[in-house]
């Protein structure tokens, strides 16, 4: 999938969270959306990119995405 | 013509609860204090003859004939505004009344051509009942005096009196020769509709009925509701398929298949033809009133562009193949499972939608989770109201509006956001504008609209808006906030209620989060263009008021803050008190009759139905022993998300029920590039909608005519469809699924609909006692409907909310990266308009089109005046995403800096303009907001002339368009 694509709503979903205060709260909320609504290839991917350095993602997002599994584990 | 199936009572029923005993023709009879005499007698079986009373509509005593005698006092009172009294006692029949009924109708027939049309179709008129009840052996005045009847007078002048029947509407026709000006017409269109569009003109004998300003019905300002063809007691107005037709010969209850409001009609048949779609005065979402589309504009079922054998085609160039059933759902059968063969079980999926029933989704989802393996299923509620499922049930702990559609009635504020109610749910409207005008009781609602445009509700008559926040588009969340921050610094939060019902962290940060200055509505007037002062007022209002409801729609939802807009709206209704009870709650207007039965029914990718995750172990485990399939705990891909898969190539095959993607998801260009990418694409429509265009296998589906089974309204209400003709092409919706299931080794095996709604009751605990039984026998019921609820719940979240605590959350406002700049300087934003549905497959096939025909781009006076543009021009509207062309209309209703278009016509191309942006949690598409530019042009945009050679080609390839091959 365009990484772009992946990276702008994973921005958009932690932009929403930002404002929970307690950082580790903050990102955990990020990685547990993105796990109860992006398919699982969707999410391996995120991480591929977090891993590569993360290019466009934001500091939370970064964070969140780096907390998913990798492309061979499931149920992260 | 009242409906066939109904009694009329003369006068509404009245809503008191004290008994009062009178006597009627030496019966005793008790009705409710305030009944008019005439209703008690028709409750009690005797029929008191009338000609301008009907229960639809306050009495309103003109027409003397209703007259009765009642001991004790003086003269012959009109029983329609004679209220009952303890120990009355009313005489209907004697010499005396008969002989002033027989008086006052000879009147009447002396100036009426006897509904000769009508007689001649077999229409009996209540005039002609009327006139039976009462016997007039003769006529004793001259009918060649001064009339409204002859063209010509006695002496072959011309009678200046006379009208010609005016049929400029598609759909009635109104005759005043056959007029006796009762009013009922120009009371249902105040009463009823509260258009205003008719009234009576003239004095006494010269008193005539009217369109607005003496116009041509199709000029004039009606709306082609209806309520006065169905109050009128004479064949003056009469629908022209009545006279087509004539007098259906059964009658039956089903609901409507157009927008969210659901109505309930009575379906009018002849043998297998539809005569007529009557609204149901039992229909508790619409009470007997109806809309333009409902009403009318069912044509569209025997339309003959209507594809009724399945089609094949190895690619979208060739020429379709008409084939049998078996053969078609073999070979989708067999594409699907090579393809996941050679791709993996993901690389398929299917698309179901809100214009099927609960049944049809539910069988779509299944086969998805079932038979294909994955949870690669999607509704397009995707697309309009999936951010009210994800914020309700986040805040408030459950996916669905608050509280019936009456329970407006009870309101003393109304809020309306980002909705436009007159245009995309006029029924819901109609009622919100009678609350809007009611001047007894607790007096009128005030009104605050938000809109970023003047919609029609802003300022309609006899009802006015007490504040128009005219935001600008993307603002929502800075205006709730604002709103927000006005109750939270004055001290409007009602302390009692959120302390007993919310939980107490959540609301302090909230609290503190919203009262921060930059949450000012001075802080915030620049954003929004809105007068800080205004919004106070607003708020203030709206805090203040012993029961303030908020209804919204797509202007909330279809945002890049989506959810968070959804959310801050909760979060104010919980902040003020204003759920629990009747008048108050959050209300989302549901664009499409089934979208919120369509996410009920667990058709997105991440949770099985009545809102359960799929990786919910127990819940998994329950649906695994039901459907005896293991099941994937992960969810699947939504539907940009299938774009996106597509193009990667990884994404292969897609079953598509009832939604035209091409045409109504954004950024047309890169959908229509997703599904060329596709191998398999399968669509069950009516039509060969746009979508179809680029598919691989034509399934014809059935209309809600030809079919049974649910639609789930805005209210959480829960109505039959009923078949009231056989499916044309062969099979129902469900029963092609079905047969697909099968083929794919999956085995479906229901006899009915029901059965889907018995396998729905069992393993969703909100539909727990529902059945197609217990339907008929309530005629609707709304969920949750339980042990504990068995008639099922009106008002949601009475005494505790569904979650338990209510839960604030902090809704930063994050402004969207869809900005104007030097290259796009104005808004778009896009919408509906009343006559036209949606992407229009069913309205634009209909004489609907008489009133729209065209999608025409409206922008302000200033903005056309700078750019040279005139009313009607030709103007080329560009974004990032694409550009298309429409003729300009140049309107007031926009501010300036915004321009805005419906997308009902596919050559349109408004949603090749639209972007990719999307909201946040859900991936609504930010439909309300595009940066675009634009300008004057002398020809179509590039992607139309495709577009139009496109339709031209596919067109010829349909298996009966070898005469258009020839020519192309």
């Amino acid at each position: 999938m365009n990484v772009h694509y992946l990276v702008n709503m994973a921005n958009d979903i932690a932009a929403f969270f930002a404002s929970e205060p307690d950082r580790e709260v903050a990102i955990d909320a990020i990685a547990t959306h993105l796990r109860r609504y992006w398919a699982p290839r969707m999410r391996a991917q995120l991480r591929a990119h977090a891993e590569g350095g993360g290019e466009g993602l934001g500091d939370l997002a970064l964070a969140a995405a780096s907390r998913l599994a990798p492309a061979n584990q499931r149920n992260d | 013509m009242l409906s066939i199936a109904e009694t009329d009572y003369g006068t509404p029923a009245a809503r008191t609860s004290a008994r009062v005993t009178l006597e009627i023709d030496g019966r005793a009879v008790e009705v409710p204090a305030g009944t008019s005499v005439l209703r008690a007698a028709a409750e009690a079986g005797i029929d008191i003859p009338r000609l301008c009373a009907t229960d639809l509509l306050d009495a309103f005593g003109s027409c003397r004939v209703c007259l009765v005698e009642i001991e004790g006092r003086k003269g012959f009172p009109a029983s329609c505004t004679t209220p009952v009294a303890d120990g009355m006692r009313v005489a209907t029949r004697g010499a005396r009344l008969d002989a002033l009924r027989r008086g006052v109708l000879e009147l009447y027939l002396s100036d009426h051509p006897l509904d000769a049309d009508a007689a001649a179709a077999g229409l009996h008129s209540e005039l002609a009942s009327t006139v039976d009840a009462v016997g007039v052996p003769e006529v004793r005045y001259a009918r060649a005096g001064a009339n409204h009847v002859h063209a010509r007078l006695a002496d072959g002048t011309a009678n200046p009196r006379f009208r010609a029947p005016d049929a400029s509407n598609p759909y009635f026709r109104f005759d005043p020769a056959a007029c006796i000006v009762c009013s009922r017409c120009v009371r249902a269109c105040d009463e009823r509709q509260g258009t205003l569009a008719l009234a009576i003109e003239g004095r006494g004998f010269d008193s005539i009925v009217v369109a607005s300003q003496d116009e041509a019905f199709i000029a004039s300002e009606c709306v082609s509701c209806g309520a006065c063809v169905q109050a009128c007691p004479t064949s003056a107005l009469l629908e022209t398929s009545l006279l087509e037709h004539g007098q259906a010969t059964s009658s039956t209850v089903t609901t409507c298949a157009y927008c969210g409001v659901g109505c309930s009609f009575r379906a009018e048949m002849k043998g297998a033809t539809l005569v007529r779609m009557v609204p149901d005065k039992d229909g508790k979402a619409n009470h007997g009133h109806s809309c333009v589309k409902g009403r009318f504009a069912t044509g569209y079922a025997t339309h003959p562009e209507r594809i009724l054998e399945p089609m094949l085609r190895e690619r979208i160039s060739d020429p379709w193949r008409v084939v049998s059933w078996d053969e078609a759902i073999a070979h989708v059968a067999s594409e699907f499972r090579r393809i996941q063969a050679a791709h993996g079980r993901d690389a398929v999926g299917g698309i179901t939608s809100s214009r099927c029933t609960n049944e049809e989704t539910w069988l779509v989802q299944k086969l998805v989770r079932a038979a294909f393996g994955n949870n690669n299923v999607d509704t397009c509620a995707r697309v309009c109201h999936s951010p009210t499922g994800y914020g309700l049930k986040n805040t408030l702990g459950e996916s669905a509006g608050t509280q019936t559609f009456d329970s407006v009635m009870q309101a003393d504020v109304i809020v309306v956001i980002g909705a436009n109610p007159t245009d995309a749910h006029p029924v819901f409207a109609s009622q919100m504008k009678r609350r809007l005008r009611q001047d007894e009781g607790r007096g009128r609602a005030r009104l605050i609209v938000a809109d970023p445009r003047r919609i029609d509700l802003v300022r309609t008559p006899h009802v006015e808006a007490d504040f128009h926040l005219a935001l600008r588009p993307g603002t929502n969340v800075a205006l709730l906030n604002a709103l927000a921050h006005v109750v939270v610094t004055e001290g409007l939060v009602d302390e009692a209620f959120v302390r007993e019902r919310c939980e107490p962290d959540a609301f302090a940060r909230w609290r503190a989060f919203v009262a921060e200055p930059r949450n000012a509505p001075e802080a915030l007037e620049a954003e929004l263009g809105v007068p800080a002062a205004d919004l106070r007022a607003a708020a203030r209002l709206y805090a203040g008021a012993p029961n303030a409801a908020i209804y919204y729609g797509l202007g909330v939802t279809e945002h890049a803050q989506g959810s968070t807009a959804v959310m801050a709206i909760a979060n104010l209704a919980m902040a003020t008190g204003n759920l629990g009870r009747e008048g108050v709650g959050v209300n989302p207007l549901r664009g499409q009759n089934n979208v919120q039965g369509s996410c009920d029914m667990g058709s997105f990718p991440h949770e099985f139905s009545g809102y359960r995750h799929v990786s919910d172990d127990a819940v998994r485990a329950m649906f695994e022993r039901d459907w005896g399939v293991a099941l994937q705990s992960e969810p699947g891909l939504r539907i940009p998300n299938m774009f996106e898969a597509a193009l990667d190539g990884v994404f292969r095959a897609l079953y598509i029920e009832g939604e035209d993607i091409a045409q109504s998801d954004p950024n047309t260009q890169h959908v229509t590039a997703a599904l060329s990418a596709m191998e398999c694409v399968v669509v069950q429509d009516l039509f060969l909608n746009e979508t179809a265009k680029f598919a691989h296998v034509f399934l014809p589906g059935c209309t809600f005519l030809e079919k049974d089974g649910t639609f789930t309204n805005a209210e959480r209400r829960i109505s039959r469809v009923r078949k009231v003709m056989e499916p044309r092409n062969g099979l129902a919706d469900w029963e092609i699924t079905q047969r697909l299931a099968n083929a794919l080794g999956y085995p479906m095996h229901y006899a009915h609909p029901s059965e889907i709604m018995d396998e729905i009751a069992r393993l969703t605990p909100t539909f727990e006692g529902v059945s197609f039984a217990r339907i008929d026998e309530l005629g609707s019921l709304q969920w949750p409907c339980n042990a504990a609820q068995p008639a099922g719940t009106p008002t949601m979240h009475v005494g505790e909310f569904v979650r338990g605590k209510g839960r604030f959350l902090v809704t930063k406002y994050v402004p969207t990266s869809e900005k104007v700049n030097a290259r796009h300087p104005l808004i778009l934003t896009t919408g509906r308009i009343l006559s036209q549905y949606n992407v229009g497959a069913q309205t634009r096939r209909t004489p609907n089109t008489l009133w729209h025909d065209e999608d025409r781009l409206e922008i302000h006076p200033h903005d056309a005046e700078s750019r040279g543009i005139a009313e009607g021009d030709w103007v080329g509207i560009a974004s990032r995403a694409g550009e298309t062309v429409l003729r300009a209309r140049i309107s007031e209703r926009m501010q300036p800096g915004v321009v805005y278009t419906t997308f009902h016509f596919p050559g349109s191309g408004a949603n090749v303009i639209t972007t990719e942006n999307s909201d946040w949690a859900t991936n609504c598409p930010e439909y309300k907001v595009t940066a675009v530019e634009v300008v004057r042009v002398a020809q179509p945009s590039e992607w139309q002339r495709r577009f139009h050679a496109s339709d031209r080609r596919q067109r010829a390839l349909l298996p009966d368009a070898g005469d258009a091959r020839a020519r192309d």
